[in-house]
């Protein structure tokens, strides 16, 4: 362990076309472990392809990911939660029929081992495992603040509780790299500073986060670097302060350059 | 060669009912990603339909020849189907638009049973003998007179089948409807933003595939001379098949899986005797030589295994090329 | 048994309750053996019914999977069994070994046709697995050529009964001075297996496992985002229907000592598919609940709709088997639209995990 070197996941030269659209063109960023790295962008820059990249959704055209000093490509998106990558999605989905508590249960499944003999015998070893899931889905349902609502159908929780579930489900997989698509998408102020509460204790408690987000405010809070994303091109990375006074970035988000309008049309 | 010339004629005229049937599918699923399970029981209500009604006209013997007799029947079955469809429609899939995938498979396959069953309380249970009043006349395609034969009712078949699928893409592709077809298909909320009346579109979808089938079912009666409450099961999995193998959604890919599946099925009950002829290895087994002495066709399979051959080429596309020939559609939106 | 019965708080209620049920239960067939042995028989096959029916609910209702051929598996136990224990072949093999030798074949044609379908969508393997049990019921009805197999449209006949040493299943014996017809020896046989299968399923549910396929059945990608392996979990679904099936259609094939392919279309597919679907899918005591029901019905009303319709119209206008028919079709449309969820109401299921937790 004392090798363990401060790069989490390392992208080099990452591209993705659809059709005739270029997705994603030579992305190549650096997280390191223990940050909070926000990814942002203009709509349709490419940031949640990125993600399905990452996590196994789209195979990529090109480049590679090292995750946690091992390559991270071919593998199958339950491969690669495996390795230790746990997402959210930008238009939250939970199992809707199972209840809050199931939910995050289904997300120890990944780091649990009964097989149908000891769902059906349960046998000392599986009731042991069974409680300790529950145990642990407990905790986090906690963690996030959703314990009270725990025997609820996750499709009847409000939406703010939804988008926590959510976050619970993915903590529960043990992953080293936490990736967020849009978590404070629809919530208002309220909502959101509870949310920028909670991702600072996700940090402090060991795990990394990989953020999209909108919400500026959101991001200059809580991201220690921000990769800028616009047309599927890396325009800018650093720490968010920085980043914010990037002329390429402003003008990416305000289209007041004459040629990124044409090159939009 | 006379054989293989005889089947691809008989699959031809086959494969032209299905492709008919097909369209009906594939047109509901283009526009809502909805197999309509139901649609082989819409066919096989425009076959009884029909079939009543020649049965009626023959015996009051109206002074009509017997071609308008057939084309009265069909008049009358493709309303009854359209009306059919459209309460399809109405009752079991408008108010499940948006519920999960499966929900509306299940109450077709509900409705598949119900229509079956009201189809069995009005017509009985036992097949229909079609009435034959269109002599089958065979021509001659070669110079053999044993060879292979074109019937005017093949002739009758195909023809009508090509006017309806011609008709059918000059709706969608020259007429505002077609447009507000092709628009709902490919966006239904957006296309609704835009003032079309998705509602009517997707009934008017269900309607015309309806009348198509009502066609269909006549054309199928007429050339087997037989109607059955549960002949539209069977045919609509082929016919759905046969919308697959095209690639699902597109009009131009079930007329050619129609086509298709109808040869392959031909040639398939032609051929699968002769292939899976055991005697030919009687060299190789004593015993097989000796049954094969007092009978020459020892086959593994026969033709009665023809409708096995839609299903296998119903799992091999899946399996192999899940968008069809002529389909673009891969794989679910993630 | 216990998650039945609101049990928080009254122990004594809920023990006496499970008492009542398993004495009803015990002689029940006393009870029906009274009014005819007829309905001893119905009553076992309302019994397969249910095994069937919990058999396809893992596939269904637990993963999610529409399988529409699921009486294929049902099929291939049942010949599995006729072929080895029958004059057919002249094998006599008993049950015991013939049972899981069954199970394993159906699981084998499970795994093969689920290996390279499971990845399509929905839909799709609906219609395929409709299309694998109709190949299944033509090569049953055509393998009598030219070497024969399965002996054609005619069936199999004079199957093997159960028996144990000289204990046969089919025969009328006295135990402790009470008589003991075939059916009720079946009866007892046949409950204990459902008690069983129901614990299976149960457990199987409340479990890592079930956890899986339920997530699977909500939404796939999430389910995979979440590391589970959906194209194994959804095969091991499979798997254990048809074994479940193949294990039914076993039991089917010794208890009627008949068979042929006429038991096994695609209508009975669908019956069994309505009983899941009534019931509420993925939920076990609705299964067992919708293919009680179903069983039932269609023998309820050969006994009423008959005179009554006699009474009414001076004829009878509609066959049972008409009526049972429309009323399956009925039950499919009216559940999916107005009560998806099934007959039993998912608060049931929410209760349940209440009372584990206030419980453990």
């Amino acid at each position: 362990m004392a090798a363990e070197s401060t790069t989490l996941l390392a992208a080099e030269g990452i591209g993705k076309r659809f059709g005739g659209v270029q997705a994603l063109s030579e992305v190549g960023f650096t997280i390191r472990r223990g940050e909070i790295y926000g990814l942002i962008g203009p709509n349709g820059a490419g940031k949640t392809t990125l993600f399905n990249v990452l996590t196994g959704i789209y195979a990529p055209d090109g480049g590679s990911f090292t995750f946690d000093g091992r390559p991270l490509m071919g593998l199958k998106p339950n491969e690669v939660a495996a390795r230790g990558i746990a997402r959210t999605f930008q238009n939250i989905r939970l199992f809707g029929n199972l209840s809050a508590l199931e939910n995050v249960m289904v997300g120890r499944h990944v780091r649990t081992r009964t097989g149908v003999w000891g769902a059906i015998s349960r046998h000392r070893r599986a009731r042991d495992e069974e409680a300790g899931i529950q145990r642990r889905a407990v905790d986090l349902l906690e963690y996030v603040g959703v314990a009270p609502r725990a025997m609820d159908l996750a499709k009847n929780l409000p939406y703010g509780f939804q988008r926590r579930l959510e976050i619970a489900r993915a903590l529960a997989t043990d992953p080293k790299l936490l990736a967020l698509d849009e978590p404070a998408a629809g919530m208002n102020a309220t909502e959101t500073a509870s949310l920028e509460a909670l991702l600072h204790n996700i940090r402090r408690d060991g795990t990394t986060i990989l953020l999209i987000e909108h919400d500026m405010k959101l991001v200059m809070g809580v991201c220690d670097r921000v990769l800028v994303l616009d047309y599927g091109r890396r325009i800018a990375e650093g720490p968010a302060a920085a980043v914010q006074k990037d002329p390429a970035v402003i003008s990416a988000y305000l289209g007041g350059d004459v040629s990124l309008n044409l090159k939009g049309a | 060669m006379d054989i293989f010339l005889q089947q691809i004629v008989n699959g031809l005229t086959l494969g032209c009912v299905y492709a008919v049937v097909a369209l009906g599918y594939t047109m509901v699923y283009g526009i809502i990603q909805l197999i309509n399970f139901a649609h082989g029981e819409v066919v096989m209500i425009g076959a009884m339909t029909a079939y009543s009604v020649i049965v009626a006209l023959t015996g009051a013997q109206v002074p009509l020849p017997p071609v308008a007799i057939v084309l009265v029947g069909a008049l009358v079955a493709m309303p009854v189907c359209m009306g059919v469809g459209y309460a399809l429609e109405r009752t079991a899939y408008r108010p499940l638009r948006g519920a999960p995938r499966l929900a509306p498979l299940i109450t077709a396959i509900g409705l598949s049973i119900i229509l079956q069953h009201l189809a069995m309380i009005v017509w009985t249970r036992n097949p229909l003998s079609y009435p034959q009043i269109i002599r089958q006349v065979p021509i001659h395609l070669t110079g053999n007179p044993d060879g292979a034969t074109i019937t005017n009712v093949q002739i009758a078949i195909i023809v009508a089948s090509v006017m309806m699928m011609g008709a059918l893409l000059a709706l969608v592709y020259r007429t505002k409807l077609g447009i507000a077809m092709r628009a709902v298909a490919q966006n239904p909320s957006i296309a609704g933003l835009m003032g079309i009346d998705i509602n009517r579109v997707i009934a008017l979808t269900f309607v015309i595939g309806a009348a198509l089938g009502a066609v269909a079912g006549v054309m199928v009666g007429s050339y087997y001379g037989i109607a059955h409450y549960q002949m539209g099961a069977l045919l609509g999995l082929k016919a759905f098949s046969a919308a697959v193998l095209g690639g699902i959604g597109n009009l131009a890919g079930a007329m050619l899986g129609g086509l298709l599946l109808g040869v392959i099925e031909a040639l398939g009950a032609g051929y699968v005797g002769e292939l899976t002829n055991l005697c030919r290895l009687s060299g190789w087994f004593d015993a097989l030589a000796q049954r094969c002495a007092s009978d020459p066709n020892v086959t593994l399979f026969g033709s009665n295994y023809q409708d096995v051959f839609a299903f296998i080429v119903l799992i091999l596309v899946l399996v192999f090329r899940p968008s069809g020939l002529l389909g673009e559609r891969v794989a679910d939106r993630a | 048994m216990l998650q039945l019965v609101d049990v928080k708080g009254r122990p004594a209620l809920a023990f006496a309750g499970l008492v009542i049920v398993a004495v009803a239960l015990a002689v029940l067939p006393f009870v029906l053996t009274g009014i005819g042995t007829f309905w001893v028989r119905i009553t076992n096959l309302a019994i397969l019914y249910c095994l069937l029916a919990l058999g396809l609910n893992i596939v269904v209702g637990f993963a999610g999977l529409l399988d529409l051929g699921y009486i294929a598996f049902y099929a291939v136990g049942a010949y599995v069994y006729a072929m080895l224990a029958s004059p057919h072949f002249g094998l006599h093999l008993p049950f015991w070994i013939i049972l899981p030798i069954g199970a394993a074949v159906a699981c084998v044609f499970g795994v093969l046709l689920g290996a390279p379908t499971l990845k399509l969508r929905g839909d799709y393997l609906a219609i395929v697995t409709l299309g694998f049990g109709e190949i299944i019921r033509i090569f049953l009805n055509n393998l009598s050529q030219p070497i024969n197999i399965t002996s054609g449209p005619q069936g199999i006949a004079r199957i093997d009964p159960f028996r144990i040493g000289t204990f046969d299943f089919s025969r009328t014996s006295s135990i402790l001075g009470l008589t003991f017809t075939g059916p009720m020896k079946y009866y007892y046989l046949l409950l204990v297996v459902l008690l069983v299968v129901i614990a299976i399923n149960l457990r199987l549910q409340d479990s890592r496992i079930g956890r899986a396929w339920e997530a699977i059945r909500e939404d796939e990608v999430a389910a995979r985002a979440m590391g589970i392996n959906t194209r194994n979990m959804k095969l091991l679904a499979f798997a254990m229907g048809a074994s479940f099936g193949g294990i039914s259609g076993g039991m089917f094939s010794a208890i009627q000592g008949f068979i042929s392919p006429e038991s096994f279309i695609l209508v009975e597919s669908i019956m069994v598919l309505s009983m899941v679907v009534l019931g509420g899918m993925g939920n076990v005591w609705g299964v067992v609940i919708g293919a009680v029901l179903l069983s039932f019905a269609p023998e309820l009303l050969r006994e009423w709709v008959g005179p009554v319709q006699q009474a009414v119209f001076g004829r009878t206008l509609l066959d049972p088997e008409v009526i049972r028919m429309l009323l399956f079709g009925l039950a499919l449309v009216l559940m999916m639209l107005f009560r998806p969820a099934g007959i039993l109401p998912s608060a049931l299921r929410k209760r349940e995990l209440e009372t584990r937790r206030t419980a453990g």
